[in-house]
């Protein structure tokens, strides 16, 4: 059988960060197998600006971003196998990929990293009701077929969900000619970034409903019309509150899902944020096994997602290299008001700082973030404002860290 | 006096600007300078795609090399949707020089072999 040092299930943003870092640190033998044609993952498509703030202090669009990183992984030798999808992984840690020219190969690796991002809530998954039509697509999808392939989804459009993408496709499908109705948003807010619902909705003039969700989609063989209702409190539907939209298509933003289905296959310990559980080291529960990006949970800025893959690439190194230890098993809790915390446990040691990735369950101001183990707050940060959309990255020092005993509670305090 | 969001980048600050120009709500000198150009002169950057003509089904990205008045976006995309281009194109390719002379550029975001 083939061997390999380290293997990469996913040549988007985090794995070719992932393989560049793990370059670095000394490990050669790296294969990155990518099931798209292309290098770069979802940025392919994401033709907006607004990438790479934090890593390279400008504005670029998703392919340039992407790019840098694919001209990296060139330059670097990183050898990578595209249209390559993978079949199967073991516990045991063989690989088993498929591709029109190697036929089905396995490989055995001494580390795999897991960088296989997300995928789009669906219909089904909502519990959509009304007439099963054509027309009804992810915001993604629609996003493929205008920004790579040149057309649009429909002419008239409704949008169930005000995410980021929803936003972006609301004035993409605007530009390119569409009417955008209106987008409806189930819950009070939107979980949309501040600037998109400027530049994206108010620019075009596009409404954006709260509280609001579609009540039944009717048409024969192709949506035709859109009925919105409000909703109460407990998502129930208020009678007499129907708005009818006469459309050809709906476009779903409802929510992204880290893209795990091999993970669970083997048995790896799933968390809440529907991702792997992982360590310090972004370990999932098999050892060897590491994940980050968006199929360890779904991050607002990609920019977080390439440091993350960093973190992968540095820790598999680490791993192949024998450097990893485990002294403790300490594990990280979401308290009152926190959604979930990365990582979900600390394993190596208590002698190296730790980030904490969290994401706060509604919106919120003017609170303490507090981590405590036991009765004791042992690390207490102000945050003025807290919101859904948002995720929050704390960096908790050693010499804090030193006092916790089993377990680590993150947690919301009002001010 | 006006409030607004901040689309500089993701963090959107909510600014607000009154009549003497004077900012508040920045986070930085880029948030204030947008906020004098939204209530003097309010410009966007807009990203689009143009045909590539010798592949089929394929598009290649577009951006404004810099942002253009707001009025005129739509005009601006009349004239994205004229061209195409051929592959293989380049990150920095110009597609249209200097567009309705908006002093702006069109330009190639993507590399396609």
């Amino acid at each position: 059988m083939i061997k390999r040092d380290l293997v990469i299930i996913g040549g988007g943003s985090a794995g070719m960060a992932a393989a560049i870092e793990a370059k670095r640190n000394g490990i050669d033998d790296i294969l990155i197998l990518e099931k798209d044609g292309v290098l770069g993952g979802i940025l392919n498509q994401c033709i907006h600006n607004g990438f790479g703030l934090t890593e390279f202090k400008e504005e670029l669009t998703g392919p340039e971003y992407l790019s840098r990183f694919a001209d990296q992984v060139k330059e670097l030798g990183i050898e990578y196998k595209l249209d390559s999808l993978v079949l199967n992984i073991s516990k045991e840690k063989v690989v088993t990929y498929s591709n029109a020219i190697d036929g089905v190969v396995d490989i055995e690796a001494k580390a795999i990293i897991f960088a296989t991002g997300c995928y789009e809530r669906s219909p089904g998954a909502i519990q959509l009701s009304g007439d099963r039509v054509a027309g009804i697509i992810t915001a993604g999808t629609a996003q493929k077929y205008l920004n790579i392939h040149g057309y649009l989804a429909g002419k008239r459009i409704v949008i169930l969900g005000s995410g980021d993408i929803g936003l972006i496709m609301a004035r993409r499908m605007t530009l390119e000619g569409a009417k955008v109705l209106c987008v409806s948003e189930l819950m009070p807010y939107s979980n949309g970034l501040n600037r998109n619902i400027a530049q994206c909705l108010n620019d075009y003039n596009i409404p954006l409903y709260l509280s609001r969700s579609v009540l039944r989609v009717e048409g024969k063989g192709r949506v035709e019309k859109v009925v919105l209702a409000a909703v109460d409190d407990k998502m129930k539907f208020i009678p007499g509150t129907e708005m009818e939209f006469e459309c050809d298509t709906l476009l779903l933003s409802v929510g992204l899902i880290p893209y795990v289905s091999l993970l669970e296959n083997i048995d790896v310990n799933i968390s809440s944020t529907k991702g792997a559980m992982v360590n310090d080291q972004l370990e999932t529960s098999i050892p060897g096994i590491f994940a980050c990006g968006n199929c360890l949970h779904v991050h607002d800025v990609v920019d977080f997602v390439t440091e993350e893959g960093r973190e992968a690439g540095r820790a598999a190194s680490r791993y192949i290299k024998g450097e990893i230890s485990k002294k403790v098993k300490i594990k990280v809790n979401p308290g009152n008001g926190v959604g979930y915390v990365i990582p979900q446990f600390i394993e190596t040691d208590l002698d190296h700082d730790v980030t904490f990735k969290f994401r706060v369950r509604k919106p919120i101001k003017n609170v303490f973030v507090n981590f405590s183990s036991g009765e004791t707050v042992f690390h207490k940060v102000v945050k003025p404002v807290l919101i859904p959309s948002e995720m929050v990255m704390i960096k908790v020092s050693k010499d804090k860290l030193a006092s916790v005993k089993d377990e680590i509670t993150v947690s919301l305090e009002e001010r | 006096m006006k409030e607004f969001t901040c689309i500089v980048c993701p963090r959107g600050c909510r600014l607000t600007i009154d009549d003497e120009l004077n900012v508040t709500g920045n986070s930085c000198p880029r948030g204030a300078q947008y906020a004098k150009d939204e209530v003097t002169n309010p410009k966007r950057m807009i990203t689009s795609f143009v045909r590539v003509k010798n592949r089929e089904n394929t598009v290649v990205s577009v951006k404004t090399s810099t942002s253009i008045p707001k009025g005129m976006i739509f005009e601006v995309m009349d004239e994205i949707n004229k061209v195409g281009v051929d592959a293989p194109t380049h990150i920095g390719d110009i597609a249209i020089k200097n567009v309705l002379n908006t002093g702006a550029d069109i330009i190639i975001t993507k590399n396609i072999d």
